[in-house]
């Protein structure tokens, strides 16, 4: 690909400049040329636009029954046609698409936090690491769609307990990557000339190390995104994650499988809808980890 | 060799140990009262406390704990609610059938994975590699009960080749088995193939570059014998410890490919079982399956260092 080229060009551009650039620009500014990169921001932002301006660009209510509309397919009054219950698809998938940002979110944010805490901990502090880590690959040993009906099946069905269940099940994941990364930057002659500076354990951590331990969890994160979406739509679609009517794609996709030869569309929509996330935040995740992580990039 | 068995082995007792009791754990987390879930909402206050006797959640979960551990260490895992037979028994049943599928998926996810792996590591930044990466990129993007629903559309609604579900045992008729098989089983495969395409795809480039392949193509091999001999069996190491997770893939997989085919495997089985709140079954289900995946996962670790002597000599 030419894109190799050009980033090294770019790179010896950045070494040799008058100013040398700050390395977020200079990696955004890769990023920026990376084709799949582009391809997958503009698929993920399609859903996640859509996503947050649901209350605008939807003006029926996504759970309103309307017998008299039912089966209608795609066309001119619901441009995604209308379920067996006459309700909008379009509202449906849209406020969908809401519910699995949401979710994709939270979970994203939970990991952030807990998983780099975690992993951190294990890294930096070499006595707590044993046993950490002990009780990570056990939880880890589980299947992930397993633990996570596990986990619904004893909290109930319903979104926060989805986003609660995804989360204990992908913290020790991400947990274990923080960690890793954290093991490599603690031996750099940085770290040593802090510790040498007499800075606590903490500042050590948290300003030292941290910040250059983040490429991979940045790279993890954005892959983790699309697990928590597609997971959330196989729990919902499965009858284990928000109770209906509520509109998510796994919903709706349960609900249509009875009418898959007279209404294909309900089914199909939110289908693509969902394939378009996962394989936008993949595109995002590979990119990102061209750039951010070139250890582990997919050889060009 | 049999010390790096005995390591493994060892290395698992832990794990399952912490498995165990995180399953044990997981169900005493239910809100309320399990009993009177489990009951029902008609149920009557005798009705409740029978159950709560009958899983012994009377008892203080200390005992309890004690009560687990030894019916682990006799091979009793309890009874199933829903089934009313030992958790145990229930599994032989079940998991045989999750087996055979998952095989065929396995066997689905290496020929096509590994083939358009090296096929694109070959042919590199030609069509073939850019098609190959354009479909493992589809593979591990597409839901794959949504491929399984497309495929029923297609395959058994408007044309009708095959059944929309079901499932009939090999040993019955294997014909009957391949018709009802096939399409959870490609299902199954897809995000794995992805996966294996995108993995084969990197350590195979890795592996041509080095110095040895160069050797051999300079001392005149045919490209055949460089690719198959020195390239790729230098690749699969690395890619064999990759194989756990696969098929750990595949069992999380299973659970909804079973339940949109209609097939009565484990998937389908826990599915059910946690809809109608069978717990002990949920419980057992978990325990078991994942004990299962930790034996596999040791399994792959013994073949990669008996394939891989610098592993072993460590």
């Amino acid at each position: 690909m030419s894109s190799s080229v050009e980033t090294a060009l770019l790179d010896a551009e950045d070494a040799r400049g008058p100013r040398r650039q700050h390395p977020a620009r200079a990696a955004l500014r890769r990023l920026l040329r990376h084709k799949l990169f582009l391809s997958g921001l503009v698929l993920f932002g399609i859903i996640l636009i859509a996503g947050l301006a649901a209350p605008w660009i939807t003006t029926a209510d996504p759970t309103r029954l309307s017998l008299r509309n039912k089966f209608l397919p795609p066309g001119e009054n619901f441009v995604f046609g209308t379920d067996n219950l006459g309700r909008s698809l379009w509202s449906r998938v849209v406020w969908g698409a809401q519910l699995s940002v949401i979710i994709g979110v939270s979970v994203v944010a939970l990991n952030a936090v807990f998983g780099t805490l975690f992993g951190a901990i294990a890294g930096y502090f070499r006595r707590l690491d044993n046993a950490m880590m002990r009780v990570n690959d056990a939880l880890m040993a589980f299947p992930a769609i397993l633990l996570a009906i596990g986990i619904t099946a004893v909290l109930g069905p319903s979104t926060v307990n989805v986003i609660l269940a995804l989360a204990i099940v992908y913290i020790p994941r991400t947990a274990r990557i923080v960690r890793a990364s954290v093991l490599v930057v603690r031996e750099m002659e940085y770290v040593q000339a802090a510790v040498a500076a007499g800075a606590g354990h903490w500042r050590i951590l948290f300003r030292h190390i941290l910040p250059n331990a983040m490429a991979p969890l940045i790279v993890q994160l954005s892959f983790l995104f699309a697990y928590a979406v597609l997971s959330e739509a196989t729990l919902s679609f499965l009858g284990l994650g928000a109770v209906p009517p509520t509109p998510t794609w796994g919903n709706i996709m349960a609900e249509g499988r009875q009418y898959m030869r007279e209404a294909p569309w309900i089914i199909t929509i939110p289908g693509v809808a969902l394939m378009i996330t996962v394989m936008g935040l993949n595109l995002l995740g590979d990119g990102l980890r061209d750039v951010l992580d070139p250890r582990l990039r997919i050889q060009q | 060799m049999l010390r790096v068995i005995a390591r493994g082995l060892l290395s698992a007792i832990p794990v399952l140990f912490l498995v165990s009791l995180i399953t044990f754990g997981l169900m005493r987390f239910i809100p309320g009262d399990p009993s009177a879930a489990i009951a029902g909402l008609a149920a009557t206050a005798q009705q409740i406390e029978a159950i709560r006797k009958d899983l012994g959640l009377d008892q203080p979960i200390l005992t309890q704990l004690l009560r687990w551990y030894a019916g682990l260490l006799r091979g009793d895992l309890g009874r199933s609610i829903l089934m009313g037979k030992s958790v145990l028994e229930v599994t032989f049943e079940r998991l045989p059938i999750t087996l055979a599928l998952s095989a065929y998926a396995l066997a689905i996810t290496l020929v096509f994975g590994l083939l358009s792996g090296i096929l694109a590591a070959l042919r590199q930044n030609t069509w073939v590699d850019q098609a190959a990466m354009m479909f493992s990129m589809l593979g591990i993007s597409v839901p794959n009960f949504f491929l399984g629903l497309l495929m029923i559309i297609l395959f058994s609604v408007h044309l009708g080749w095959l059944p929309t579900g079901g499932y009939i045992p090999f040993t019955q008729d294997p014909w009957g088995w391949l018709r009802t098989s096939t399409m959870p089983a490609i299902s199954l495969a897809l995000l794995q193939m992805g996966l294996l395409a995108r993995i084969t795809r990197s350590t195979m480039l890795e592996v041509l570059r080095q110095d040895y392949v160069r050797t051999a193509r300079a001392k005149g091999l045919p490209e055949r014998t460089v690719v198959m001999k020195h390239a790729l069996a230098n690749a699969l190491i690395p890619i064999t410890t990759v194989v756990g997770i696969i098929v750990s893939l595949l069992v999380s997989g299973a659970v909804v490919t079973e339940t949109l085919f209609s097939i009565p495997g484990m998937g389908q089985l826990l599915t059910s079982a946690v809809l109608n709140r069978d717990y002990p079954m949920v419980q057992g289900a978990l325990l078991l399956v994942t004990a299962f995946l930790v034996m596999i996962n040791i399994l792959v670790d013994i073949c990669y260092a008996l394939l891989d002597p610098r592993v072993r000599y460590e």
